[in-house]
Formats: C-alpha cells, sequence, structure tokens
C-alpha cells in the first residue's frame, strides 16, 4: 500500500510538467502581445521593447519555458498585469473560497446522488424509484447556470430565504453548492443504482440472508461498500467537471473565487493570472486524481496494480 | 421420544412456481421428505430438476418475484416455516438451519475479512460482542481444519483459495450450531482431491455436532458415501424416496435406474454407458402424465395418460411410478415407447449424474 502511494505520488511529477507545458503553449499562442496591453495603447515602440526584455519575452521559446518552470517551481506564477500584485497572492486569497464551494458540491454530489441511488435501487421499478431517476435525468440535462438563475429567482426573489449572491455565511452556500452540486448527483444516482442492483444479485449477498442478516444491514453493509467502488471513480470525475462548473457558478453567485478570477482576467487579458489560474486548477485536478485512485485501491484490494 | 420429534425436517407436498410474463415455471412441484435428527438425506437429480429451488423454499430465500411458494408445508421441529414472519425466519436462517452454497469462490463477501463474516453469524444469533465473535470465529475456522487460523481470519476471501473458502463457508454456516444444515452441493465447483476432504470434514463435523444435513448433489457418489436416505427428483418431483442401500441395490424408479447405469464403473469401457435417452422436460412445459414417460422404457398408455402418486412401498420406501401400483397389474397395453428407441438413443443427453 505505502509503496503504491509512494509509486502514484512519484508518477505526478511529469503529469504536472506536462501542465506546465500545455499552459504555457497554449498562452504562447493566444493572439496578442502581453508587452503591447502592458504598455498600454499609447505607448511608444521603445517602451515596448523595455517591458519585453524586462519580462524576459525576447529570449527564445525555450528558454522562456524553463525560466517559467524554474519560477513555478519556486511559487513565482509571476505579476499580475492589472493589479500589479503576485499572481500567487491574487489565487490565495481566492482558492478558500472556491475549496469552499467545491466542498460543499461535491457533499451534495455524494449525499443526494448516493442516497437517492440506493433508495432507487431497493426500490426498483417503484414510484420512488421512476420519479427519482425522472429527476436524475433532468439533473443531468440541465446547464448549471440555468438551475443556478432558477434558484436566484425562487428562493432568494420569491420567497427570499436565501441571499441572491455574495459569500460569507452558510446562507450564502446553499443555493451555490446546490447549483454545482446537482449535476454531479444525477450521475452519481444512476450510477449508484446500477452498481447497486448488480451488487444485490451477486452470491454473497444470498449468504448474508442465509445467515440472517436485516435487510437494511444487507443494503448498507453488505451491499453498499461494493457499489462504491464503481462510484467513486465516477466522483473522481464530477470533481473535474466541478472545477470547470465554478467559473460559471462563482460568475451567477458574484463570488469572488478562482472562477471569477479567470474570467476576469481573460477578460482584461491578464495573461500571467490566467496561466497561473489554469495552472493551479490542473495541480488541484491531477491531486483530487490521485486521492481517487488510492481509495479505489484502498477500497478494491482485488485489483492488481502491477 | 416418539417418532414426530425425532423429524426435524417435513416437507409436504412443496410446490415453488415461478410467474413470468407469459408462462409458470413449476420449479418445485409436489416434493415431499423427512429428515431425521443427526441424519443425512440426499436430494439428487439432473441439472435443473428444482433441487436448488427446494433448498431456497426451506430457507424462504426464493428470488421473488417472480419465485413464490404456492402450496405445502415446511414444518422444521413441528413448525411450519411457511407461516413464520419474515423477523422469525431470520431467527431461524444462520442460526438453526445454515445453507451452503455451490460457488464458494462468489459466495463470500469479497470486501470483509472472513473472520469478520463469520463473526457476524455469532453476532446476531448469540448476542455475543465483537471480541467475543472474533474468537469464537477463530475457533470455528480451526475447527473446519483451516491452517493457521488466527492469520486466515484477518484475510480477505480474494486471497484463499475454493477449497479454503469452501472451509470457511462451513464455518459460518456451523458457528451456531444449526440442527440441519443444507449443503447445495458443496463440492461441485472444487477438484477431486478437495471435494473429498469437504466431505470428510462434514462427516466429522455431523458426528461431533449432531447436525441433520440435507446434501443436494448430482452425485451419486457423493450419495453413497454421505447419505442415509435419498430423495431422487425428476421435474420438480419426487419420484424416489428410499435409504440409501435399497436406492444402490433395488432401484424402485425406473429414472433411478437410468441414473445408476449412467455412473461410469471402473471395470467398464465409458463407451458402454448407458445414458437416458432424450432429456428433461422444460419445467413450463410439462407432458400430461407421468413426467418421465417420455424417456421412460417401461412406459404403457396408462403412464401417458395420468401422473402417479408418490405412493408407499415397504417401510418407509415411496415411489411415484405406476410400474408398482395394482392398476399396472392390470392394463396391458403395450410399452408405447419401444418402436422409437433405436433412433432416439443416438443423440441422447449424457445424464447429469457424475459427470460434473
Ligand atoms: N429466477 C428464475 N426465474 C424463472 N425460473 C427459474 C428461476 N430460477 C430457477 N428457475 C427455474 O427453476 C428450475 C429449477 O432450478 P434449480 O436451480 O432448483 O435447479 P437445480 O436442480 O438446482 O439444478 P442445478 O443442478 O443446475 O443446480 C429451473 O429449471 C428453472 O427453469
Ligand atoms: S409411471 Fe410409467 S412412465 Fe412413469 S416411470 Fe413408471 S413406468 Fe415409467
Ligand atoms: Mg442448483
Amino acid at each position: 500500500m505505502f509503496v503504491f502511494i509512494a509509486r502514484r505520488i512519484f508518477q505526478m511529477i511529469p503529469v504536472l510538467l506536462g501542465v506546465t507545458l500545455v499552459v504555457f503553449l497554449i498562452m504562447q499562442m493566444v493572439p496578442g502581445d502581453p508587452a503591447v496591453l502592458l504598455a498600454g495603447e499609447s505607448a511608444s515602440d521603445e517602451q515596448v521593447q523595455q517591458i519585453r526584455s524586462q519580462l524576459g519575452l525576447d529570449e527564445p521559446v525555450v528558454t522562456q519555458y524553463f525560466t517559467y518552470v524554474k519560477n513555478v517551481a519556486q511559487g513565482d506564477l509571476g505579476t499580475s498585469i492589472r493589479t500589479n500584485r503576485p499572481v500567487i497572492d491574487e489565487i490565495l486569497t481566492r482558492l478558500p473560497i472556491t475549496i469552499e464551494l467545491a466542498f460543499w458540491s461535491i457533499l451534495v454530489t455524494i449525499v443526494l446522488g448516493l442516497l437517492a441511488g440506493i433508495i432507487s435501487a431497493t426500490k426498483q421499478y417503484s414510484f420512488s424509484d421512476i420519479s427519482l431517476m425522472v429527476v436524475a435525468l433532468l439533473g443531468v440535462s440541465l446547464p448549471n447556470f440555468w438551475l443556478g438563475l432558477m434558484l436566484i429567482l425562487y428562493f432568494s426573489v420569491k420567497i427570499q430565504i436565501f441571499p441572491v449572491s455574495g459569500w460569507g455565511t452558510f446562507m450564502h452556500v446553499i443555493l451555490p453548492a446546490l447549483t454545482l452540486g446537482t449535476g454531479g448527483a444525477a450521475i452519481v444516482a444512476r450510477m449508484t443504482r446500477s452498481s447497486m442492483l448488480e451488487v444485490i444479485r451477486q452470491d454473497y449477498i444470498r449468504t448474508a440472508k442465509a445467515k440472517g442478516v436485516k435487510e437494511r444491514i444487507i443494503v448498507y453493509k453488505h451491499a453498499l461498500k461494493n457499489a462504491l467502488i464503481p462510484v467513486i471513480t465516477v466522483v473522481g470525475l464530477q470533481f473535474g467537471a466541478l472545477l470547470g462548473g465554478t467559473v460559471l457558478t462563482e460568475t451567477v453567485f458574484a463570488i469572488n473565487g478562482i472562477g471569477r478570477l479567470i474570467i476576469d482576467a481573460i477578460r482584461m487579458r491578464d495573461m500571467p493570472v490566467v496561466q497561473g489560474t489554469i495552472l493551479v486548477v490542473s495541480i488541484i485536478f491531477v491531486l483530487v486524481n490521485m486521492i481517487v485512485d488510492i481509495s479505489y485501491r484502498f477500497l478494491n484490494k482485488r485489483i492488481d496494480l502491477n | 421420544m416418539n417418532k414426530q420429534d425425532q423429524d426435524v425436517l417435513v416437507v409436504k407436498n412443496l410446490k415453488t412456481h415461478f410467474f413470468t410474463e407469459d408462462k409458470v415455471t413449476k420449479a418445485v412441484d409436489g416434493v415431499d421428505f423427512k429428515v431425521k435428527r443427526g441424519e443425512t438425506l440426499g436430494i439428487v437429480g439432473e441439472s435443473g430438476c428444482g433441487k436448488s429451488m427446494t433448498s431456497l423454499s426451506i430457507m424462504r430465500l426464493v428470488p421473488s418475484p417472480p419465485g413464490k411458494i404456492v402450496d405445502g408445508e415446511i414444518l422444521f421441529k413441528g413448525e411450519n416455516l411457511l407461516d413464520k414472519s419474515e423477523e422469525e425466519m431470520r431467527k431461524v436462517r444462520g442460526n438453526e438451519i445454515s445453507m451452503i452454497f455451490q460457488e464458494p469462490m462468489t459466495s463470500l463477501n469479497p470486501v470483509y475479512t472472513v473472520g469478520e463474516q463469520i463473526a457476524e453469524a455469532i453476532r446476531i444469533h448469540q448476542n455475543a460482542g465483537k471480541k467475543e465473535a472474533w474468537n469464537k470465529a477463530v475457533d470455528m475456522l480451526k475447527l473446519v481444519g483451516m491452517p493457521s487460523p488466527e492469520k486466515r481470519a484477518k484475510q480477505e476471501p480474494h486471497e484463499l483459495s475454493g477449497g479454503m473458502r469452501q472451509r470457511v463457508m462451513i464455518a459460518i454456516a456451523l458457528a451456531c450450531n444449526p440442527e440441519l444444515l443444507i449443503a447445495d452441493e458443496p463440492t461441485t465447483a472444487l477438484d477431486v482431491t478437495i471435494q473429498a476432504q469437504i466431505l470428510d470434514l462434514l462427516k466429522k463435523l455431523q458426528n461431533e455436532l449432531g447436525t441433520a444435513i440435507v446434501m443436494i448433489t448430482h452425485d451419486l457418489g457423493v450419495v453413497a458415501e454421505t447419505c442415509d436416505k435419498v430423495a431422487v427428483m425428476y421435474a420438480g418431483k419426487v419420484v424416489e424416496y428410499t435409504d440409501v442401500d435399497s436406492l444402490f441395490e433395488n432401484p424402485k424408479h425406473p429414472y433411478t435406474e437410468g441414473l445408476l447405469n449412467s455412473i461410469p464403473k471402473l471395470d467398464e469401457d465409458v463407451e458402454e454407458l448407458q445414458a437416458i435417452r432424450g432429456s428433461v422436460p422444460s419445467p413450463s412445459d410439462l407432458p400430461k402424465g407421468c413426467l418421465f414417460a417420455p424417456r421412460c422404457p417401461y412406459a404403457r398408455e396408462l403412464c401417458h395418460q395420468s401422473l402417479p402418486d408418490l405412493t408407499e412401498m415397504d417401510g418407509e420406501i415411496k415411489v411415484r411410478c405406476w410400474m408398482h401400483t395394482e392398476e399396472w397389474k392390470r392394463e396391458d397395453t403395450p410399452i408405447t415407447n419401444d418402436k422409437d428407441q433405436t433412433d432416439s438413443d443416438k443423440g441422447v443427453t449424457l445424464y447429469a449424474a457424475g459427470n460434473s
């Protein structure tokens, strides 16, 4: 187990290098000269040239990349063109907000998804099963910004129990977390249902019944742990989708997180910020994937890893 | 002690049918037998004749829907299990009646240690604490002959071989010292040497603990080795109920006779094996007379017309065949199956007994 975790961490290094390369290349390909942007429309050619050499933009691309990787490794993601503050600071002030949002959203995904999936599976073809699965189908197909707007319209504007936008209290968290989490919950519910139905047919469930185990314990102890194994992978994938979703959700609810930072930076062509944020989000994604992998392995020791 | 007290299990006219969209499958359709304290009853018959469904019916674990016990009585120590609530049945399962299954590879939960799985049965039925149950589980592993039981108890099923898993299943089944153990082809999935070990183990434990056993098998060798009484099943019905000596020496039912002829003997060429010609009728499409009539070498018109009852012969032997009745003597129509015997002899289905 320890060897496996160590190897998994080691394997992350090339992945992260790849991420920096992709981010770097994308930025290279984006049209528009950052030096011109920084200097402003009215700047003279000399001024632009000066900024360019200051930023190292006149070096060969390969040198630029290595400098970039070196800086990143030291935690230096450059300076925001807009605010002149280090990009890393910009990110670190907003990251906790997004992490909090992501945490509550994934909780919504897991709790709603598992509950709905289990109920559906144990009452196959019942009224609750069919209605839950219809709702889940809607949940998968609704765009989350639309869901966010509808939630705001109803709960904030019409019956006014939640704040329209902003961040800070638990009441602020609920609507955005629902917006962001339900799509995933729907997918997790469908996966849990089919996985549970598969597991309930297994011989070892019959053995548990023959031992005199109570129905409820069969479902939550004997079946669920087995059924969760494939669900974990789905939750991991949902986390990726969820990171993407923060961009829209934070915009809809006016939350100052990473998602909005990216949007604002793109609008302002604040390339160092865009680059830095994408990099940080990618690293989070890779880390989460690793955690999912390790827990998958932990739950399913029968998988041969070699 | 009177005769009633000695019968741990009495099954009377049990019928378990499956109701699917367009048809009714009579998987078990009139099964009668008795098991005495400490005795082993064998249930034999070809694949699909309803052996597993009979045993699942006793446990009240028939998959439902589509399965349903539609008739009969299952008297366990005099009480009809079919009258019990689900709650009451849970107290019987794993405690007073246990079951082991054909598939040791898939019958254990892959995500829990085998120790936990044995201990669970003990905790449910004996009000034991965690520690106590665990220790008892280790004892059970020792009892079923598991080498280094403390270590094995902490392992998960995938770390054990098929034979060892079946030992674990036996440990689970016997953990609460049940009065009745139902073993549904406990050795079919194992290789020959392991088969013998498991059968020996079951016999040894039966002697020590006094458990009655219902041994389901399609291997007459297993019957000869382990059973006292035998119920021969055909297409959901018991066709002969007898003791093991009479079964081999003096089979009464033509089907039993066919089964015995299909066992390979060491001094015979395999090619001379007599398989029973034809194949088992589908339980959803049964002939109207004797179910064996289309395959029976002695069948007469009477057999095709109406179904014989399971009738008592001498002692406790019961047979479901016209041949042993008064009607047979009066009847003198010729044997109806004679003419097509030669051509249908080709393409026989080789008999299930002893070949899997
Ligand atoms: N879920 C089901 N739905 C419909 N019919 C079923 C179902 N399960 C079993 N049956 C029917 O019940 C009959 C008896 O099955 P059973 O499993 O008891 O046979 P068996 O004697 O144990 O055979 P084997 O030696 O192969 O284990 C089968 O022929 C099948 O048609
Ligand atoms: S009743 Fe007739 S057909 Fe059936 S087994 Fe007896 S002799 Fe054969
Ligand atoms: Mg069977």
